[in-house]
């Protein structure tokens, strides 16, 4: 299950007078894993927000399988920065959270929750706390609660970035390979041009301020992404052009006259 | 765990000890007569001597106390969420709780008093009056302050509004609700001796304060003290209830109580 998500002329607005976003049009395929890179500050998690519908666009139209948001059917999970779980339940009662909402009664929404923190490696950490966990275990944790609802689109903002390198490699790989199990539509925010190349399909170079679409780089790599791939030359020549339309961003978004 | 627990106990025991023999050795080395500081045996005594008014009073004090810690409870937390909910009844009815919060209640109790036949109810007015503001505001602001990101994945999810305080708002306003308990706890009790005071030893049903004052009438200072005693056991026994209560409710979760 996965939808299609379009931006056509989207501006952005906010009530203080800051234009995060300008002219921004997008199209991702269902069930594409796309990312968007750009320097902070640049409207990525703007565009995030845009898609789940949590921000409405000050002109433009954000539609999820054609429709608008308030009429949007197809299910959405986010996956913040912070794994943002309620430190009063267990894990296991976390995971569960978005079936609870949709009125799914406790024990078969645990029975799921069991199965997606299986899918994660944390099936016997279930009934622990948020605070005993480690990071890396936390943002597990925030995964299967992403993907618990088999969501048509999977939105993700930094979410490995306040984590050690080495996990986030690791988590990399993990939420590829969910990813490929229930193929959502993926959008993927990071300002590492490497874990973007790795991870995605498309590559959306983002520049500011206000926030535009600098470049879209369709990376043609394996589909089969494994750790090796990250010491392969083509992996090296897409980081490279990606790295490259990150700099155009930034010169053009001086401003003019200089 | 148990050993710094066990010392947790025994320093504040041995402490509290220490200080009432001290006491019952001035008073005894002195020549202290009771009627300036009486011994803390003596108070122990007139205490054993007066148990069954004592008593009797005692019980209208908690009575009147925890009546208005309930009200309290209730009014706080039921006032916080209708503010919550809606900024311009906060605006129109928080300067009137802020009000009340701030004249003394000394100088209110009389007018109470006045208006109110029931003596026990015009005591637990009062004793409400001085208790309820920290629940109101702590709960408000614990209403306040859920996690933002937390709020979103709620509005994304669709969570309806019951659903929305169920999961979210009423666990994240517990610690708050918790710490605003524990001072409200021991308003109630200041709130309702200090009404009675206000209120004079009349009427059939009459609390630790009267007996304080009928005490004093006369000059019976041991008795005077140990009703007092009652009072402060209630105090330091409402704390520690307050703590076990915090404790049951946080404990496996709450930094505050993580150890």
């Amino acid at each position: 299950m996965s939808a299609q998500i379009e931006l056509a002329e989207v501006d952005k607005r906010f009530a203080n007078g800051v234009e995060a976003v300008q002219a921004l049009s997008v199209a991702i395929e269902p069930g594409q894993f796309v990312s968007l890179l750009g320097p902070s500050g640049c409207g990525k998690s703007t565009v995030l927000r845009l898609i789940a519908g949590l921000e409405q666009p000050s002109a433009g139209q954000v539609r999820v399988d054609g429709q608008a948001a308030r009429a949007r059917v197809a299910q959405m999970s986010y996956v913040f920065q912070e794994p943002t779980l309620m430190p009063w339940s267990s894990v296991l009662d976390n995971v569960a959270l978005p079936l609870r909402i949709k009125a799914i009664a406790r024990r078969p929404a645990r029975e799921q929750a069991e199965r997606a923190l299986a899918a994660v490696g944390l099936a016997d950490r279930a009934r622990a706390y948020p605070a005993e966990l480690s990071g890396g275990m936390k943002m597990r944790a925030s995964i299967a609660r992403a993907l618990v609802t088999r969501p048509a689109v999977l939105l993700l903002d930094e979410p490995f970035a306040a984590l050690d390198e080495i996990t986030r490699h690791r988590l990399n790989d993990e939420l590829l390979a969910l990813w490929r199990q229930q193929a959502p539509t993926a959008v993927f925010v990071t300002h590492s041009v490497f874990e973007a190349v790795y991870l995605s399909q498309l590559v959306l170079v983002m520049g500011g301020q206000p926030g535009r679409l600098i470049a879209d780089l369709p990376v043609e790599l394996d589909a089969a992404r494994t750790p090796a791939l990250r010491l392969q030359p083509q992996f090296a020549q897409h980081c490279r052009r990606v790295a490259e339309a990150l700099e155009r961003g930034q010169l053009s978004g001086a401003p003019e006259g200089r | 765990m148990t050993g710094p627990r066990r010392a947790s106990l025994l320093v504040p025991a041995a402490a509290g000890l220490a200080a009432l023999l001290a006491w019952e050795a001035i008073v005894r080395l002195r020549g202290i007569p009771p009627y300036i500081l009486p011994a803390p045996s003596l108070i122990a005594r007139t205490l054993w001597n007066n148990l069954d008014s004592l008593l009797v009073s005692w019980l209208y004090t908690i009575k009147i106390t925890f009546g208005a810690l309930l009200l309290a409870l209730g009014g706080g937390v039921l006032l916080a969420s209708a503010f919550a909910l809606s900024r311009t009844l906060e605006r129109a009815l928080f300067p009137f709780a802020i009000a009340l919060q701030v004249t003394p209640i000394v100088a209110i109790a009389p007018l109470i008093l006045i208006y109110v036949d029931s003596t026990t109810a015009a005591l637990l007015i009062c004793a409400f009056i001085v208790a309820f503001f920290p629940v109101l505001s702590n709960t408000l602001i614990g209403l306040r302050s859920a996690d933002p990101n937390l709020q979103d994945l709620l509005t994304l999810y669709g969570a309806t509004r019951w659903q929305r305080l169920r999961w979210l708002l009423a666990p994240s306003a517990l610690p708050y609700l918790i710490a605003g308990l524990k001072i409200s706890g021991g308003l109630a009790l200041i709130g309702a001796v200090v009404a009675e005071f206000a209120a004079g030893a009349a009427g059939r049903e009459t609390g630790l304060a009267s007996r304080i004052l009928e005490a004093s009438f006369r000059t019976e200072i041991p008795k005077m003290y140990a009703a007092l005693t009652l009072v402060a056991l209630t105090g330091v026994g409402i704390y520690l209830a307050s703590n076990a209560l915090s404790r049951l409710l946080l404990g496996h979760w709450h930094p505050s109580e993580r150890r």
